[in-house]
């Protein structure tokens, strides 16, 4: 089992964006990495030719790229920003939005399906791979025997060289993706004078409930998961289930975990999870239960 | 310019055809349809009954096969696929692409409309579901009308959009936030924030409401305490308290029914399958009394105080909102 890093969720600086990744190019235990900003069109810290470049850098340190799209496309000129990454020539690219498979398919480029397409079911995983998806990140909701049921049906079985699996295995889960902007709102402001606000907040803004337990993190448009999603102790259950994990990028301590899930992929070191972790949705739980 | 009116029941498909609907929409009584709720919604023999009831008086119905198959009962939506058909439906309501394929294939001569649940929110998405011969794409409540505008002019395939009832906030179909909390969602379970997960209690002079064990909001003396969906709770962030994604309100477009007419908009989609016979009813005469209005006069149109009352009364903590459709609201 393979690990990849996910593109960063959150808007951060160019410079801090650099330096991640001159750390990540490092790593020997990253094997592919998820580039591009998928959450909000009008983060600019950096653009697709610097993407670009970071792209390049990762490739010469021996890992896979893909370049991730926007899951909530809604503006023509949104539309337009997907197609440049799509047309990038030389690297796959994660589909975040159906959207940008029919021109995927048109040119040729392999691509991998995103986890906010919905793909519940062999029969629909089915058509995608047959429209060539070569990689699928599962949706959050799928539990391991969910997942088990759609990779032993035979129309799965058959065709099951043709694509990899990935599944989210660290940090905060996006779990829906709006028209407004949360964190616009958090600070008062219409979502059209926004201000890039959410470049304040590294990791988001935290959202409490009225007894003091923490329900959402705010990243602009996206509402992510209250807790941190953490599968470290499930690695040994992924094995022939699961080709790759999906290490979601944090303000600090992204590689020393990515390090620790290395070393647990056998389950010989396991780490106790603290409050404020979950993994439900694997063990088909509700997604915020924190289990085992 | 269709008004497409929900029916959770018989009596409410009656209701909404009696008041002027062109259009029902149904599910079928189990989790292939995202109102999967207790005591709503037709088996089979109810479903024939209702078509029957629509083609008599000349109108149409919808059947909503719109949540996810799950891979161990794949069996299950393609059945409804098929009764849906058998009692007569008009047009198939779907999400899934396994479930459109399927529809497609077996029977291209059925209309198939993608539902709000499969997200199609771009030109792009709406280009790669017409390979399962869609006739129609029910737009996502969060699109600005400007946005719906530019759809509009871009793509020949027939609009649909949300002008009644619960405001979803987060696109649909691509809402985790109540699995993630109880287990369970309209993707995978036919329902948001479950009833049977719903916990009320009284503290003193407060009530507070949860969702499996998580406070969604309190409310004091002479508050309107409202269902604990969980996007309409009071949470804080860095210690204030407010409504962080939205307030406990409904969607109302009637003041934008003159531009949704001018763009070509196909059908008006009001929500509810999960409301009374008496609700419908109320809310399908005012919309049949809009949009006639809107049809004979579309450049002196104006929203009635009469109507605004009254869908105000039937609304969630009787406010209402132009959502999305509004750049404001974002």
């Amino acid at each position: 089992m393979q690990i990849a890093l996910g593109p960063i969720l959150y808007f951060w600086p160019k410079a801090k964006v650099k330096a991640f990744y001159r750390q990540v190019a490092e790593s020997d235990t990253i094997d592919r990495v998820y580039l591009g900003e998928t959450v909000c069109s009008k983060r600019r810290e950096l653009g697709l030719e610097d993407y670009l470049q970071i792209a390049h850098e990762l490739r010469e340190s021996g890992k896979q790229v893909c370049l991730s799209t926007m899951t909530l496309l809604e503006a023509p000129a949104e539309l337009a920003q997907m197609t440049k990454y799509c047309d990038n020539g030389e690297f796959e690219v994660e589909a975040n939005d159906v959207g940008a498979i029919p021109y995927l398919r048109e040119h040729g480029v392999n691509f991998t399906v995103g986890s906010a397409i919905n793909i519940y079911n062999h029969e629909a995983l089915r058509r995608f791979v047959d429209m060539g998806m070569n990689h699928w990140v599962t949706p959050y909701e799928l539990s391991q025997q969910w997942l088990t049921d759609i990779l032993k049906q035979p129309r799965i079985s058959s065709v099951r060289s043709l694509f990899q699996t990935e599944v989210f295995a660290f940090g905060h889960m996006p779990l829906a993706w709006s028209g407004r902007c949360f964190t616009a709102r958090s600070e008062n402001r219409p979502k059209d004078q926004c201000e890039l606000c959410c470049i304040k907040y590294p990791q988001g803004r935290t959202v409490k409930s009225q007894d003091g337990k923490q329900v959402f993190v705010l990243n602009g448009i996206q509402t992510q998961s209250g807790s941190r999603y953490n599968l470290i102790n499930q690695l040994p259950t992924m094995k022939g289930l699961v080709d790759r994990i999906r290490i979601s990028p944090q303000p600090e301590g992204t590689l020393q975990w990515v390090d620790r899930f290395k070393a647990n992929m056998s389950g010989d070191n396991p780490i106790a999870l603290t409050q404020g972790e979950s993994n439900g949705y694997w063990l088909q739980l509700a997604g915020m239960v924190k289990a085992g | 310019m269709e008004l497409l009116c929900p029916a959770g029941s018989i009596p409410a498909l009656k209701a909404a055809i009696e008041n002027g609907a062109d259009a029902v929409y149904v599910g079928l009584k189990d989790e292939t349809n995202a109102r999967h709720f207790a005591g709503l919604n037709l088996n089979a023999m109810k479903l024939a009954e209702a078509a029957d009831y629509v083609h008599r008086h000349g109108k149409k119905m919808h059947v909503a096969i719109n949540t996810f198959a799950h891979a161990n009962q794949w069996h299950k939506w393609r059945d409804a696929v098929d009764g849906a058909v058998a009692a007569g439906a008009d047009v198939l309501i779907i999400s899934d692409i396994a479930v459109l394929g399927y529809a497609a294939e077996r029977y291209p001569r059925i209309e198939r409309h993608l539902s709000v649940q499969a997200s199609a929110t771009n030109a792009g998405a709406i280009e790669f579901y017409r390979q399962y011969g869609i006739s129609r794409v029910v737009l996502p409540r969060v699109l600005s009308m400007q946005q719906v505008r530019a759809l509009a002019r871009t793509t020949d395939i027939e609009l649909e959009v949300f002008a009644f009832g619960s405001l979803c906030i987060m696109a649909e179909g691509r809402c985790y936030l109540s699995s993630y909390m109880t287990g369970e969602s309209p993707n995978t379970a036919g329902a948001c924030s479950p009833a049977a997960y719903v916990e009320w209690e009284h503290q003193g002079s407060r009530l507070e409401s949860r969702l499996n064990g998580v406070v969604i909001d309190r409310f004091g003396d002479g508050e309107n305490a409202g269902y604990p969906t969980l996007c309409k709770g009071r949470f804080s962030v860095d210690d204030e308290l407010y409504n962080v994604l939205e307030e406990p309100t409904s969607l109302n477009t009637l003041s934008l029914l003159p531009q949704l007419y001018k763009e070509g908009i196909a059908s008006l989609k009001i929500e509810g399958r999960q409301r009374s016979p008496a609700y419908v009813a109320q809310i399908t005469k005012v919309w049949r009394q809009a949009i006639d209005r809107v049809m004979q006069e579309p450049e002196n149109f104006s929203v009635e105080q009469e109507w605004d009352r009254v869908l105000a009364s039937l609304s969630e903590g009787s406010q209402t909102t132009l959502g999305a459709y509004h750049r404001k609201w974002k």
